[in-house]
């Protein structure tokens, strides 16, 4: 079953500035990517990759899930990013510019192979890739599944748009066929769909209405590149009352039918099947990061375990 | 590891620091920082273990010091090490 972990706000951090970096244990976003890609000039990679390193090693509270985006497989840059970032244990690798299956295989590949170096339990390094072109919107149902590892695929429009030769103007009509093909490919693989950046800090108002736009869509979340976009995002992507309320009614359910020790569940008279608990375990996770819930989800009882 | 050639490594943005490296017969280590007085001494520490750990035994290394935490020191001195390498 799809792990229903929240992943609404996935913050870009570049990973040669100290004071943002140290920032990440405070930032409210569910995730935080330190970039040694875009953010950092081509000069400044080494010397990004032993910033970046050192404080992750030192981010031993982890109170969000940890991400490097590393740079592209058509680099030079890559290998190193891996060897000098994967021994401070992220939790995994922002893949850009993924465009075809076979490079989440040679990544997937890669990180098997520090696995067994570093010793540490195979498929610990986990992967979100960026599709960011014609051609990887096209080929992304197969790369949605091509790796165990890939939590959640992103789409990354300023890439995209320029790979069309097109501009990016703010209404996103000229998204919606690559969104959408995104979205589905994700659904159908049962892996998370991640929207693309919101270029404009300054403009918080379209900021708003793209992240009501992609929640209608149906994406789990969004790429950020200032902090000050994740209230906002947060905000949008809350559950309504409603939502909340039958979201406890079938974590309720669950647990009544694990006291009778019955594998079926239903409420209302209707049967309640794997994706509602899914979404009801989402609906509660954003709620409960929100202040507005403060229930606990165990694992054991919603997903069935001999001892609970 | 030994010192070859001038280099540096770091920003003068806050919460960073610049590390400037040169050859040198001994070891000559010289802080600048806005929070000399307090933590001037910790910084100097600091500089020193990353100068063991990469077994730099002859250089010129001088930091200016805009506020940076240990692990922004450690990354920052060992660039610029590596750099003059």
């Amino acid at each position: 079953m799809l792990h229903p972990r929240l992943r609404r706000s996935l913050l870009y951090v570049p990973g040669n500035m100290p004071s943002m970096l140290q920032n990440i244990p405070i930032f409210p976003s569910d995730v935080c990517i330190i970039d040694l890609e875009d953010a950092v000039p081509r000069t400044e990679k080494d010397a990004a990759r032993l910033l970046s390193r050192r404080f992750i090693e030192g981010y031993t509270q982890r109170n969000k899930e940890l991400y490097v985006r590393i740079n592209g497989l058509d680099t030079p840059y890559f290998r190193d990013d891996l060897a000098q970032i994967l021994p401070a244990m992220p939790d995994g690798i922002r893949l850009p510019k993924c465009e075809h299956p076979s490079h989440l295989r040679r990544i997937d590949d890669l990180l098997t192979e520090f696995e067994e170096y570093l010793g540490c339990e195979i498929g610990r390094f986990k992967i979100i890739a960026s599709v960011e072109s014609a051609q990887g919107i096209l080929n992304v149902n197969e790369t949605a599944r091509a790796s165990e590892r890939l939590v959640a695929l992103g789409f990354s429009a300023e890439d995209y748009t320029a790979n069309l030769q097109i501009d990016r103007p703010k209404t996103g009509e000229h998204l919606v066929v690559p969104r959408q093909l995104l979205l589905m490919a994700c659904r159908a693989a049962g892996i998370q769909a991640i929207d693309t950046v919101w270029a404009d800090a300054s403009d918080q108002e379209g900021f708003r209405r793209e992240c009501e736009h992609i929640k209608v869509l149906g994406f789990d979340g969004k790429s950020l590149i200032n902090p000050r976009q994740i209230d906002v995002l947060h905000d949008v992507m809350a559950p309504k009352p409603e939502e909340i309320d039958y979201a406890l009614q079938v974590v309720d359910a669950i647990r009544g039918a694990r006291e009778q020790g019955t594998g079926v569940v239903s409420l209302g008279g209707k049967m309640i099947d794997a994706p509602v608990v899914a979404r009801a375990v989402r609906v509660l996770l954003s709620a409960k990061s929100l202040g507005l819930v403060d229930t606990d989800i165990d694992e054991r009882v919603i997903y069935g375990d001999a001892d609970a | 590891m030994r010192i070859n050639k001038k280099a540096q490594a770091g920003t003068m943005q806050s919460s960073d620091l610049i590390v400037f490296v040169e050859p040198a017969d001994d070891l000559a280590i010289e802080i600048e920082s806005t929070v000399q007085q307090q933590f001037g001494h910790l910084i100097e520490a600091r500089v020193k273990q990353v100068l063991k750990r990469l077994s730099v035994e002859q250089c010129r290394i001088m930091v200016s010091d805009r506020g940076a935490l240990d692990y922004a020191i450690d990354a920052r001195v060992e660039a610029a090490l590596r750099r003059a390498n």
